[in-house]
Parts: C-alpha cells; structure tokens; sequence
C-alpha cells in the first residue's frame, strides 16, 4: 500500500505511471526506466511466489466455500441429486420454524455475558496474583496454566465426572458442607454454570497474556503513586487499570469470538450427560438438556449431518459468519497494534 | 501446611530489630505474604484438584468407581491396561499422531514464506491480504463445512479419512501465518539487506537468515497447531465418524465414555491418557509455548 503514496517530488515523470500501477519504488534508484520496470515485475513475482500457498489456500478454503454456502443457504438440497432453487424458504425456516434456533442465539448471548466476562476477570485475577507470589511461583504458575492444556474433549469428559450428581466429588463434597448439590450438566438452569466452571478451569492462556502485561507497567508510575498517598485499590484502579486495558479489550474481544465458535464442550457435555450412546451421529440431538446447551456450530452440524437439510444448515453458517465478522471487525478498530508494520 | 509454620515464627522474626514503625511495616508485609500465599495454595487446589480425582477414580475397582468414595481401596494399575488393549485405542493414537505430526509440518513450511511476505515485502494489497488471513482466523469452522465436506466428500472421495483435514494445511494455516508475522516484524530490516547485499536470494534470505532468528516463534506455531490437531473434536466428527479406523483420540475418547458407561475408572484412566501427551509435551516446551502465548496478544 505504501508504494501508492511513496512517490516524492520530482521523481513522478509525465505518462510513466499508468493508473493503477505502483509508482517508482525508490525515487533515488539510478537506471534506465525499463531496469526499474524489471525490477519491479521481479518483485511482483516474488511476492506472488511467497504468497502462493495461502493464496490458493483462501481461494479453496475460504472464498469457494463462503459463496457455495450462500448459495446454497437458496436451495434445497439435501446431498443427493441437485440442488434445486427455493428462494427465501430456508431463510423462513430458520428464522420462524425453528425455536433452537433463537434459543442457540439466547445460550450464546449468556454465554458471552457470564462465561467472557467471569473468565476475564478471574484470568486478570489469577494474573494478578501470580505477579505477587514469592515463594514457590514456579510451581503456582505452571499449575495454574496446566489445566488449559487439558485436550477439551478430555477435560469436558473429566468435569462430567466431577460434577455429576450421582457421585461425583464436588456433590459429595458440597454436601458434606451442607450446600446445595446442583445437577450441573444434567439439570437446564446448571448446564451452563458447568461449562463456564469449566472453561474458568482453563484460563492458562489469559493469565500468562494479563501476566506479562501487568510486569509491562512502569514501576515508577507505582512509585509516583504510592508517594501521592495512594492505596493499593487506587494504585490498580488508576495506574493498573488504564495500563492494561487495551488486553483486557483484547482478550473480551477474543473470547467473544471463541464463544462464538463455541461447539466441543457443549456437545460432548451433553452427549455424556445424556448417557446417549457415543457417535453413532444421529442418535444424539445437541443442547442436552432441554436445548439449554445449543449454540449456533452445533445447530449447523444438526442441520446438516443429522437432517440433511444442507439449505436451512448454510442459513445459520451466514448467520454465524456474520456475527463473527461484526466482532472480528472491532478488534482491527480497536487494536490498531494488530495491524502494525515496520515501515 | 508451610503457612501455618510461618505464622507460628512470625513473632520470633520482628522481636528485635528495629523501632515501631518498621516493626507494622514488616507485620503487614508478612500479612501480605500470608495472605497472597492462602489464595495461591486455593488456586492450586481449584486448578489441581479435578486431576487428582480423576487419578485417583481411575485406579479404583469397578464397584468403588460407582460410590462416592475420593480413595482408592486397591490401586488397580490394571485399569491402564484395560485401556489400552481397548480394540481401536492404538489405532486412534496412531491416527492423532499421523494428523498432528503431519498437519504440524505442513502448516510451517506452508506458513513461513507466507507470514515474511506480509511483513517484510512491501506491495500493493498487503494490509488487505493481512485483513484476509485475520478474518480467516476469526472464522469458526463450522461456516464452511458444508461445502468442504461435500468437495471432499464427493468430489475427491475422501470422506472417512482424516485427509481431509491434514491436506489444507500444506496451503497455510491463517493462525500460524499470523503469528509468525507478529514475529517477523521485529527482525530488524538491516540483518535481510546485508543479506540481499552479499548476493543472497529471497529464498537463501529466509532459509539462512529469517529462520534460525525465527525458531522461537516456529517452536510456538508448531506446538500450537500440533495441540488443535490433537485436540480437534468437530473436524475428525465431520470427516472420520463413519470409519472406525481412521477416529482420533478425542473422538474417540467420547464414544469409550458411551461404552464404558458405568466404569468412571476406566473412562478416567482413558481421559488421562489422552491428556499425558500434550503435557509431557508442554514441560518439554514450556518456554517456547508460554512465548507463543504472549506473542499472540501483547506484542501487537
């Protein structure tokens, strides 16, 4: 982009450069007009060379089946045979035909609210307190970041057994406390606080971002503020807080989009709380229980290697497609160091 | 248990030295020690206990898998065995090895030469082409599957095997590319013109000079891409579901889980086996990941 806005005084000569073409990519460049044509047609092949890989890659994987599936999202097609054009059919199913759907978009939505917002402040939380363990910080620190390695399959299997109501240990344990033992993954109103117990047990990932972003903050402004009299809830309200807040953003922003994407644990914690038989495919209808646990990646599968019903399957795609990009769209305007470059 | 020793030396330590004043002083920071280093030991618990249940349950009996009990009675080491021999079980981890090892090095060599054109090359549509490979990342799987599937599916007849999951990724992996760029731009411009000036070509230049000031960040994108294929759930599903013999250990795990139904201990021993890998492989590599971490969200 840079080569459109490099040309300096001087150095543009009448008629040399056609619209739409780079302008002279280094005005001091000694040469004949035909070298640089060369030179720069060397370049533009180079570039083209590197970038070959990805771009059959967005092409084939990206571009192709975005428009198939907007096409699609037209037809009725269930596989076999052609698909034949039904205008907006599929549009109306999903969007008044079928209560999962909305009930997906409402589990999605509490899910961005409590799951984003309760994992970011205990990421920030745990980030902050391993930034003042002294004694035995390795070890702290590489306990709490073990859990995010768990595979989610795994892990999701794991708190099925801790939470179940029959035997697990929490229950059992709660009980012994004399506290309410919940049904978590089996009882509509728990599930949900299960998979974000769940996904609290994994915060690795935001504790080591919020970790070194808090060792980032400058120990004078500390200093500064503790001579001004400030306690330390002041010194994090008005010197950590405003320090940190571009990650705290970014890791808002990403776990939205992560949520959006949310499909593993909520299907396998249903599966295995239903106590339906395994992958036999179509046995096992997502949101168990009582749809409490659809979010829209599951309804896609669903729709379209359950039912076959690839049309309806595609309309939540764009659906999905659309959300996902509006967020992925701040966190460009919102981050500019996303998008940074050397020059 | 080191808490409360310390508590019971505390009066010992501040008799003594020192006027008033310095002797609150060093009471409260004792009590901020006591105090960070109480939620510290809970934290732990929190993170590290569901690990110890689910050893300790995997060790169990049959019978006492089934009661509440957190002990073991016997340790039935057996239980692991039983895992292992399950039919299919070795073939699984054949397979999760075959697409993590595979997809994890196709996804670097396709990805490297893609990420130092977006940061080091200036032309016309790079900060588009950068925009492409973040809304690529951003876009969850599952909005193009139904055409992928039926191009893999029907047009190349590769349904039931995971190829169709290790093959794009010999076309660059938008994550990886994005990560490695991050990295890139921090290699400064003057190392790759004294390189272009003693007559290196683009590719020797990447080859020779990029890479091995790069290895940190291919550690990092490396074990990131081998951990989504060892833990990938939605793809194997899609591509792998109706072949017994091509099912990963994450698929798999769930369909053991469905048929060992009523033995905890053998579907715990099995959880844990699918996890051991990606740990054992973190404390071999703790740095490099834990630079990946960071590289995807401080260092814009």
């Amino acid at each position: 982009m840079s080569l459109a806005f490099g040309t300096r005084k001087g150095s543009t000569r009448k008629g040399s450069a056609p619209e739409g073409s780079a302008g002279p990519t280094d005005p001091a460049a000694p040469g004949p007009q035909h070298l640089l044509r060369r030179k720069r047609r060397r370049e533009a092949a180079r570039t083209l060379a590197f970038l070959s890989p990805w771009l059959i890659g967005f092409g084939v994987f990206f571009v192709y089946p975005l428009v198939s599936t907007a096409y699609f999202s037209f037809t009725s097609y269930n596989g076999f045979g052609a698909p034949s054009f039904n205008g907006l059919k599929n549009w109306d199913y999903v969007f008044n035909q079928l209560p999962t759907f909305w009930q997906g978009l409402r589990n999605t939505l509490w899910l961005v609210v409590v799951m984003v917002s309760l994992r970011v402040a205990f990421g920030l939380g745990i980030g902050l307190l391993i930034t003042k363990v002294k004694t035995g910080a390795g070890f702290f620190r590489t306990a709490f970041y073990l859990p995010y390695l768990a595979p989610p399959v795994a892990a999701t299997v794991a708190f099925a057994f801790l939470l179940n109501p029959g035997t697990g240990p929490l229950n059992h344990l709660l009980g012994e406390l004399g506290l309410p033992q919940p049904g978590w993954f089996s009882d509509p109103s728990w599930s949900k606080p299960a998979l974000t117990l769940l996904a609290m047990w994994g915060v690795g990932d935001l504790m080591v971002i919020f970790m070194a972003s808090l060792l980032d903050v400058p120990k004078e402004q500390y200093e500064a503020a503790e001579l001004d009299g400030a306690g330390p809830f002041q010194r994090f309200r008005y010197v950590t807080l405003p320090n940190i807040s571009p990650i705290i953003m970014f890791a808002v922003v990403t776990g939205v989009i992560q949520t959006m994407q949310y499909y593993t644990q909520a299907i396998v914690a249903g599966k295995v709380a239903s106590g339906i038989a395994g992958n036999s495919g179509q046995s096992f209808e997502p949101g168990y229980p009582s749809g409490s646990t659809w979010t829209l990646p599951q309804m896609v599968y669903n729709l379209g290697f359950q039912r076959f019903n690839y049309g309806a399957a595609c309309v939540v795609a764009l659906v999905l497609f659309a959300i996902s990009m509006a967020v992925t769209s701040l966190l460009l305007r919102r981050r500019s160091g996303f998008m940074a470059s050397d020059d | 248990m080191t808490l409360d020793t310390t508590l019971g030396q505390a009066p010992a330590r501040t008799r003594g030295a020192g006027g008033p004043a310095a002797r609150t002083a060093r009471r409260r920071a004792l009590l901020n020690w006591v105090a960070v280093h109480a939620l510290a030991v809970a934290a732990a618990l929190f993170f590290l206990l569901p690990f110890v249940f689910v050893f300790l349950t995997s060790v169990m009996n049959d019978q006492q898998a089934l009661t509440t009990d957190y002990w073991p009675t016997s340790w039935n080491w057996g239980n692991y065995a039983k895992v292992w021999d399950t039919p299919g079980f070795l073939t699984w981890w054949r397979n999760t090895l075959l697409y993590a090892g595979l997809g994890t090095l196709l996804t670097v060599v396709s990805s490297l030469p893609v990420a130092y054109a977006l940061a080091k090359f200036r032309f016309r549509g790079r900060n588009l082409a950068l925009m492409a490979v973040i809304a690529m990342m951003m876009l969850p799987p599952q909005v193009t599957v139904i055409p992928m599937y039926l191009f893999w599916a029907k047009q190349m007849g590769l349904s039931g095997s995971l190829w169709p999951l290790i093959i794009p990724m010999a076309f660059g992996d938008a994550f990886s590319i994005f990560l490695l760029r991050q990295f890139l731009l921090t290699i400064p411009k003057e190392y790759i013109e004294a390189a272009r000036i003693d007559g290196c070509g683009d590719l020797r230049t990447l080859l020779r000079v990029v890479l091995p000031m790069a290895k940190p960040a291919i550690a990092a994108v490396a074990l990131f891409q081998f951990f989504y294929c060892w833990n990938d759930y939605f793809g194997p599903q899609i591509y792998a579901s109706s072949n017994h013999g091509a099912w990963t250990l994450s698929y798999g795990l769930e369909s053991f889980k469905a048929a060992h139904h009523t033995n905890w201990n053998l579907t715990m021993a099995a959880t844990l086996l699918v996890m051991a890998p990606v740990i054992v492989l973190f404390f071999f590599a703790q740095k490099a990941f834990i630079e990946g971490v960071t590289l995807t969200g401080v260092k814009g």
